[in-house]
């Protein structure tokens, strides 16, 4: 039942949001925080089972089940483990930031924006809980609808262009997901004769290699196309850009971790085979991405469209990550979602508070800001670092436990990979010393941080420390809930 | 003919019948709400009468017509359709100046020869009933006498529409002089004493099928399409999207599977042919259009294409499973594009058709909930999830796994990403800000509660679609077994 609040607080919220801002346009933003706390408050419940869990034969806790469209053997059925809870956690904690990123920045139809909002992120708890593939299409499909609006209405110069783009590239790739779906479920109704398309049933269906193949790379393209990876990533650069600031926070921090969760969810358990001869393509993939979108975001200069391809950087760990599929890779990948969620966000929230300010995001417009803002300008410093990954900090964690997974597995392609660490403090000190440092030319006076985006960008900076100084705690919470997913691939 | 038989066919006689009170009332005293008042009260009689002739079914009502469920179900649902387009257009003609009063009564006889359609087993109810349709819409489309477009639109479906009916007049001479058959069960019975394909008769269903083609608009027999559905009155364009080619569709199908027709394979390449181009030519030429009516015209051709990928599924599959997707798929096609052309329709008065997409601009912002009720028929009609239209795309595409079809499944794929783009483009134009121009817009409150009723339908069968499945299983599996 918890399990269904919290998708259902958030949508109710939304609706609430929108009919106050048709009252007064103040009051949305207000609801929405009230939402995200009672959702805050909710999740501690989840958490307590955590630590009962030890004795449970599954990593599963919580379970909310209701038949749906008995004609197909679709049901309503949510259910949770150690990860989703730990991704679930991420999106109302960005959440929060997102709406305080949105608070002074957007001033028209609040009730419409804070609407969007919310469903988004609605829709996104519902995916990392969703075990019934068609529900899991369609929240997968329901989040993109309010960010398609959230960039369109509220975005910058460019953003018709931006969120067509958006929206074609995840609608076409997840019609292909469908049809995978579509086509698993009938193989799996030939073998035993009824419809279902629950996630503990369909991981047993007995596949022809080729039959698996097909399958596989329908789900694969979806994600990683909402991951993105490299020849699928052109979207995102475009939606962040033009996107408006608790839009490009949630993009970044919790829409692309709907991918990797995808991938970790799906992929390899239902196809573990054919996941494992296309491991070292897929690894490929993710260290070229790794690589290539290093040096693309070294040629940036927009401020919003290098964090984008930071973005995309990251996220090859998470593809190389899940591909290597032991222990160590796993659970790297995890805390590379959440550590990067969390950098990310922070990254994105600086350059929409610099734009308002200085109504630019051009790198070479902004020169010696040190000197005019220092307080907003070490916290840059400090999440330019945890970017490229200082130890210490969550990132650098999320790398090394991706790198050390994987090299057992490809020795050559972690190589290549683990070559951004040479490439990643090229583009983050890059952009501090073109941004921050050197005479400041054109800027007078610039308001710092108010109170509102230093207890922002606090609580962001101490869960990134958090994270990186003691990553045991989160890694028990998943560790369950991975190695349960490693033993169902075994099988 | 016995008293069951006559019974049977009381939704039929009901239409007629009011089309009849409707000319008499004309005649007595010429007014627009008594003439759509009867016509409504009618569809409604009409409607309760199949209600009551449901449990009968099926009755064989004299060789030509067939009264089972499936009849029943679309007769039921292509009423439906009438009535409010009926309801839109009360809104749409009321303020014209001129005679308004004969628009019921031909929304009536186009009802009459639909329900006909739907329910033939006879190639010569099927002839009656397709020209029954296509004469009224004839007089439909030019109905605002003065408009150079709705003339144009009249002319060219009806000189396109006479020439479609020469070759499927023609296309039946050849099954006939083949089989000496004109009943559909005798046509099988034919196609099942014979091994070989038959040329003539092979030859003969093309025929058919190209004027078929012309009524479901399939490419590559569209061209007339978007001129017609420009020039047309709204709620009549959203008439034609849906009853006309409604009603073709369902008697397509009746035709191929109570002939078993499935057994001319090479049928299927042409149709596929024809599914790919439709799907990908239809959305191909929406994306650069900049008006409304011509878009949902082009949408029209892909969403038939779609259909028609469902019914070639028949041909590997048994032909039952088939109905059911079709079933609803064109249930899902009904709301959602009456739904459309009721907004544009809302819009749009006689004098000026809002079909410039500039016209919309900002319309979010002016009329939100008209705004939100088309952004979620265009979405429905994108097929995104929380609408009627992905529940029915989902029907499509297990429809179609089953039969293996994944050379089209790819095009549906690939067409439904073009689609998106200019259904997109619509909404992005409606979230423009735009100054507000007070326009003195009448209170349409007919309209509105037909596109409340709409958008709830719409949201509810996408959400909860199992009780109308339920339905739809019954009628495919009783209906056609």
């Amino acid at each position: 039942m918890i399990l269904f609040l919290l998708i259902c607080l958030l949508q109710l919220g939304a609706f609430i949001a929108w009919f106050f801002g048709c009252w007064r346009p103040g009051a949305p933003r207000w609801v929405a925080i009230v939402v995200l706390t009672l959702e805050a408050l909710l999740l501690i419940f989840p958490y307590r089972a955590v630590e009962s869990i030890g004795s449970l034969p599954s990593a599963w806790f919580g379970y909310f089940y209701v038949p749906w469209i008995p004609r197909f053997g679709i049901e309503f059925y949510l259910a949770m483990d150690g990860f989703s809870l730990l991704l679930i956690t991420l999106t109302v904690v960005l959440g929060f930031i997102a709406v305080s990123s949105s608070w002074a920045e957007i001033k028209h139809r609040q009730g419409f924006f804070y609407f969007n909002l919310l469903s988004c992120l609605a829709g996104t708890v519902g995916v990392f809980m969703a075990i019934d593939l068609f529900l899991f299409f369609f929240f997968w499909e329901l989040m993109i609808i309010p960010m398609y609006f959230l960039i369109s209405i509220w975005g910058h110069e460019d953003r018709t262009y931006a969120a067509i783009k958006f929206f074609i590239f995840t609608q076409v790739s997840s019609l292909l997901m469908l049809l995978a779906i579509v086509a698993l479920v009938l193989i799996h109704r030939e073998a035993t004769g009824v419809y279902s398309f629950g996630y503990f049933e369909l991981l047993n269906t007995g596949l022809s290699p080729e039959a698996a193949f097909w399958l596989m790379l329908g789900f694969f393209i979806a994600f990683t196309v909402k991951l993105p990876a490299l020849p699928f990533h052109t979207w995102l650069p475009d939606a962040h850009t033009q996107a408006p600031t608790g839009g490009s926070v949630i993009l970044a921090g919790v829409m692309l971790k709907t991918g990797a969760y995808g991938l970790l969810r799906f992929v390899v358990p239902l196809f573990p085979d054919a996941a494992h001869q296309f491991a070292p393509v897929a690894m490929a993939m993710g260290a070229i991405g790794v690589l290539y979108a290093a040096v693309m975001a070294f040629a940036q200069s927009d401020l919003k469209r290098l964090i984008a391809y930071t973005s995309v950087s990251h996220m090859g760990f998470i593809l190389i990550g899940v591909f290597s599929w032991n222990g160590a890779a796993l659970q790297g990948a995890v805390i590379t979602m959440l550590a990067h969620g969390v950098s990310a966000a922070a990254l994105f929230m600086i350059a929409g508070i610099l734009q308002k300010r200085l109504h630019t995001r051009e790198i070479g417009n902004m020169g010696g800001l040190w000197s005019v803002v220092p307080g907003l300008s070490a916290v840059t410093l400090f999440f330019a670092l945890a970017s490229l990954g200082l130890p210490g900090l969550g990132n650098f964690i999320g790398e090394f436990l991706v790198l050390q997974g994987a090299f057992g597995v490809n020795r050559i392609l972690t190589a290549a990979a683990a070559l951004v660490l040479v490439l990643s403090p090229l583009y983050a000190l890059g952009m501090m010393q073109k941004g921050f440092y050197g005479p400041c030319s054109r800027h007078d006076f610039l308001p710092g941080f108010n109170r509102r985006e230093w207890a922002t960008l606090g609580l962001l900076v101490f869960i990134s420390v958090w994270l990186g100084l003691s990553p045991q705690a989160v890694l028990n919470v998943s560790a369950p809930a991975m190695q349960s997913a490693m033993e169902v691939a075994e099988r | 003919m016995n008293i069951n038989q006559f019974i049977a066919l009381a939704p039929l006689t009901a239409l007629a019948g009011t089309a009849i009170a409707v000319m008499i009332g004309i005649a007595a005293w010429r007014n627009f709400v008594l003439s759509c008042a009867i016509a409504a009260v009618g569809i409604v009689l009409s409607l309760a009468a199949l209600g009551s002739v449901w449990p009968g079914t099926p009755v064989q009502a004299s060789p030509l017509m067939l009264i089972d469920v499936y009849a029943l179900f679309y007769i039921a649902l292509l009423l439906s359709a009438g009535l409010a387009v009926l309801g839109f257009c009360y809104d749409y003609f009321k303020d014209r100046d001129g005679e308004n009063e004969e628009l019921p009564l031909l929304l009536l006889t186009a009802l009459l020869g639909a329900s006909v359609l739907a329910a033939s087993t006879h190639f010569a109810s099927f002839f009656i009933g397709l020209e029954l349709l296509s004469i009224s819409l004839f007089v439909l489309i030019g109905y605002p006498l003065n408009q150079a477009q709705a003339l144009e639109a009249a002319i060219k479906y009806l000189i396109l529409s006479g020439v479609s009916s020469a070759f499927l007049l023609m296309g039946i001479a050849l099954i006939y002089a083949q089989s000496g058959e004109l009943y559909f069960r005798g046509i099988e019975g034919y196609i099942a004493s014979r091994d070989d394909i038959n040329a003539m008769v092979f030859s003969g269903v093309l025929l058919v099928m190209a004027g078929l083609g012309f009524k479901l608009s399939l490419i590559p027999f569209h061209l007339w399409t978007p001129d017609v559905y420009q020039g047309a009155p709204a709620p009549i364009s959203g008439f034609i999207a849906t009853v006309s080619k409604g009603a073709v569709f369902v008697l397509l199908l009746r035709y191929f599977v109570s002939t078993d027709s499935y057994a001319y394979t090479p049928l299927l390449n042409v149709f596929s042919v024809m599914a790919a181009l439709s799907i990908l030519g239809g959305n191909l030429l929406a994306l650069l259009q900049n008006n409304v009516k011509r878009l949902l015209a082009y949408s029209s051709i892909a969403h038939m294409g779609y259909l028609l990928v469902a019914f070639i599924a028949g041909g590997s599959v048994s032909s039952v499973l088939i109905v059911e997707p079709v079933a609803f798929y064109l249930l899902a096609y009904f709301i959602t594009t009456i739904g459309a052309f009721g907004v544009v329709s809302v819009l749009s008065s006689p004098q000026a058709e809002a079909d410039d997409l500039a016209f919309y601009r900002g319309l979010f912002w002016r009329r939100p909930w008209l705004a939100a009720i088309f952004t979620l028929m265009l979405l429905s009609l994108a097929g995104i999830p929380l609408t009627v239209g992905f529940i029915g795309k989902f029907y499509i595409f297990t429809g179609a796994a089953d039969g293996g079809l994944w050379g089209l499944l790819l095009a549906v794929i690939v067409g439904s990403g073009l689609g998106l783009y200019y259904y997109l483009r619509i909404i992005v134009v409606m979230s423009m800000d735009a100054e507000t121009v007070k326009t003195g817009f009448t209170q349409d409150w007919l309209s509105n509660v037909l596109l409340t009723v709409l958008t709830i339908l719409l949201v509810w069968l996408g959400i909860y679609p199992s009780l109308l499945v339920n339905i739809i299983q019954s009628v495919s599996y009783d209906g056609m077994a």
